[in-house]
């Protein structure tokens, strides 16, 4: 009969209608500022910069290396590297600088550093009233402690630590070889290999 | 006491029209009534879109607008403020002129169209002896401001808007106004007022409204799936169509000549559903005997609000017609139907009043309904349709 | 309401003169209907309810949609150059002299010039219904047949490109 199916139809988006105000379970609508759906483990989105400790400052992995700087496929970090009064690289970036704007997220920045240095945070809520300022990040802001990295990836960031602490104990283990030898040579900071 | 209130806002106008010189009492009146309706009106626009937001919204499993306000019930007005603080954008290659007056032409109509709904007892801005007339002859101008306003925009999809609207308001004014014939032959007047005083008296407990006999129902419905086309309303929203010509025939206008159409269109929608209430819904009677204790102007907005949550019901289950199915439903089975529905009156009318009339009057509606169902859907069999590529 | 109908009959007079001699043909039909509409207004002043309405109803609502739908369709709504004159224009005075000479001798001939009536008849809806489906049922029925039939010769022209 015609009409029929409209009937129907109608019949089914009144239970609709009714049913969402009955269970809770049909809205599948996610709150947001309220209530947030909890973030995929490989969620990512922008760097940050890993430092082990208390002090941002001395803790940072970061040894102004400048890999990144020229691997970065949109150009968006600025480094500039840390000199005492003589002149002497200090391993240690004075200036650190992702222009968030420009940032892709390719995360080849993370892929390259041979140091640990520099992974992807999940921060979304960056929206900001200076689009010029507002999103050039600096140093400062792009420090974050080790234990937050542990937050946002706890996997990755427990294969970053042990293998570390074994590069840590492979050095110390050669200082001491090297040790006997000559002892003018103050311990250094371990010299990594590049990451697989 | 029941009197009184419901006489409230004649005593009101008339205690407010007295306090003026005699000269200046019919302009004062009329004043007076015009704010009336827009204001009243304007307001139940909000209210509608608030109500559609969210019903929709429930019909889909969504919870609609909720942030402005406690749950969301001022929405229409940071609607409204946007509105109007947003740019007035004129296209470059637009005709200034009829593209400024087109808005205007829209809404004017639909407000005065208002003028002869009764929306309570004694409340009738304008008694006019050829109401139900008047009612058309107004409405049928808003098609012109919707060639003016897709003409004027220079814009191919505005003009394919303004092409498929006036298309489809020409053919379904046909039924529209055919399936109102039976209504104005059982009363035999063109008057809104003398329409629903024929619908006041009670059977019983029962009303005696029109839609409660079998050419009124059919009439009835009839009338709002014309109604539902004319106000270009899903699922008749082709002019509109988002997927297809994005906004329709008013695709470059924005700001607040934007919001002025969309008033145009729901003003326009509670209109046909007050003619319907009027012709149909026995007006601003009460629908049971011992209710009448109620105001006669609450029934009418009562009955108003039931139309277009109706109207939002349907919007949120059926899905857009094509252009053919269309003219089809216009043409083979709106107006044949209508046509029927006018013979099934004068049986109705001649033959004595008694049971026998009920089923020979629903008789001449129904087997044609049955016949033409079963004809317009006879070649194509509907089935579950089987995917060849995909799995 | 003196200053209503003055207001209302310039109007008219305006846009019909639009109507002849703007250069736009859409904006030409545009002022048409609002020649028509101001027309429908004046017979609504005189009362005639019915008239008036179904001014508006045929002329504002179909006939003005009709000719603004013949423009696009034929012509599109380009801006012609040509002058505002047509060269047939000899004719077409002619024509409206022949039409004005004729409806002026009609009215010079009519017996109820100059005998104005003290107050405009109300002539109900009801009336003119009644009338026309007694005393005029005949010329009534013969326009609903010439109007199904240009209908039936409508549905034919259009079948007929169709099939080919």
């Amino acid at each position: 009969m015609l009409g029929e199916g409209i009937l129907k139809g109608m019949v089914e988006t009144a239970r609709n209608f009714f049913g969402s105000y009955r269970s809770r379970e049909r809205l599948v609508t996610v709150q947001y500022p309220e209530e947030r759906l909890p973030m995929k483990e490989n969620a990512r989105n922008f760097p940050f910069l890993v430092y082990d400790g208390v002090d941002a400052e001395k803790g940072l992995r970061c040894v102004a290396c400048k890999i990144c700087e020229k691997e970065c496929p949109p150009q968006c970090i600025y480094i500039i590297l840390e000199r005492d009064e003589k002149g002497k690289p200090q391993k240690h970036p004075k200036v650190f600088d992702i222009d968030l704007s420009v940032c892709m997220s390719c995360q080849i920045c993370v892929e390259v550093c041979p140091f640990d240095a520099i992974k992807m945070d999940t921060e979304f809520e960056l929206s900001c009233a200076d689009r010029f300022g507002g999103l050039l990040v600096h140093k400062p802001q792009l420090a974050k402690s080790n234990e937050y990295y542990h937050q946002l990836h706890p996997a990755d960031a427990e294969e970053v630590d042990a293998r570390l602490a074994a590069e840590k104990a492979k050095a110390e283990a050669k200082a001491k070889a090297a040790v006997a030898p000559s002892t003018a040579k103050p311990p250094s900071v371990p010299r990594p290999t590049p990451a697989k | 006491m029941a009197t009184t209130i419901d006489q409230v806002f004649v005593n009101l106008k008339l205690w407010a029209v007295g306090l003026f010189p005699a000269a200046w009492q019919p302009l004062v009146s009329a004043l007076l009534s015009i704010i009336a309706i827009i204001g009243v009106f304007a307001t139940l626009f909000a209210i509608t879109t608030i109500l559609e937001r969210k019903g929709l919204g429930r019909i889909q499993n969504r919870y609609g607008p909720n942030r402005v306000g406690p749950c969301g019930i001022l929405q229409p007005m940071a609607d409204g403020i946007k509105a109007i603080i947003k740019e007035d954008v004129v296209p470059r290659s637009a005709d200034k002129l009829v593209h400024f007056l087109a808005p205007v032409v829209l809404v004017a109509p639909v407000f005065l169209v208002y003028s002869v709904l009764p929306v309570g007892r004694n409340m009738t801005p304008l008694d006019l002896d050829a109401g139900v007339l008047f009612f058309f002859a107004i409405g049928a101008t808003t098609e012109l401001a919707v060639f003016m306003a897709g003409w004027a925009s220079h814009n191919k999809y505005s003009l394919l808007g303004a092409m498929r609207a006036i298309a489809q308001m020409i053919s379904y004014e046909v039924p529209l106004l055919l399936s109102t014939v039976p209504v104005i032959m059982a009363v035999g007047s063109l008057s809104t007022v003398r329409i629903v005083a024929a619908q006041t008296g009670y059977v019983g407990w029962l009303p005696r409204w029109f839609v409660f006999t079998p050419w009124g129902l059919a009439g009835f419905i009839l009338f709002v799936i014309a109604a539902t086309a004319e106000s270009n309303r899903s699922p008749f929203d082709l002019p509109e169509g988002e997927s297809e010509i994005i906004a329709g025939y008013f695709i470059e206008y924005s700001g607040f000549k934007f919001a002025l159409f969309f008033l145009g269109e729901y003003l326009g929608l509670f209109a046909v559903s007050g003619l319907a209430i009027t012709l149909f819904l026995g007006g601003w009677s009460a629908p049971l005997s011992f209710l009448t204790w109620i105001p006669s102007w609450v029934w009418f907005f009562a009955k108003l609000l039931a139309m277009i949550g109706a109207f939002i019901w349907v919007r949120g289950t059926v899905p857009r017609l094509r252009m053919d199915q269309l003219m089809n439903f216009a043409w083979k089975f709106m107006l044949p139907m209508a046509l029927i529905n006018i013979l099934a009156v004068a049986v109705w009318r001649y033959l004595p009043a008694g049971f026998w009339r009920w089923p020979a009057c629903a008789g001449v509606v129904w087997l044609p309904y049955l016949a033409l169902g079963r004809g317009l859907a006879g070649s194509k069999r509907v089935t579950k349709r089987v995917y060849r590529y995909a799995a | 309401m003196q200053w209503a109908f003055n207001i209302v009959a310039v109007l008219t007079l305006l846009s019909a003169a639009a109507a002849l001699s703007l250069r736009n043909l859409v904006h030409c039909a545009l002022c048409l209907a609002g020649a028509l509409g101001g027309l429908a207004v004046l017979f609504l002043q005189l009362n005639a309810q019915f008239v008036g309405l179904a001014q508006i109803l045929v002329y504002v609502g179909a006939v003005a949609i009709l000719v603004v739908f013949a423009i696009l369709l034929t012509r599109g709504a380009d801006f012609s150059k040509q002058p505002a004159l047509s060269p047939s224009w000899v004719v077409g005075a002619g024509v409206a002299v022949l039409v004005l000479g004729s409806l002026v001798a009609a009215i010079r001939t009519m017996t109820a010039t100059g005998v104005l009536p003290s107050a405009p008849p109300l002539v109900a809806v009801r009336d003119i219904g009644a009338r026309l489906m007694a005393e005029y049922v005949l010329p009534l029925e013969v326009v609903g047949l010439l109007l199904t039939v240009a209908l039936i010769g409508g549905v034919v022209i259009a079948l007929q490109e169709k099939r080919r």
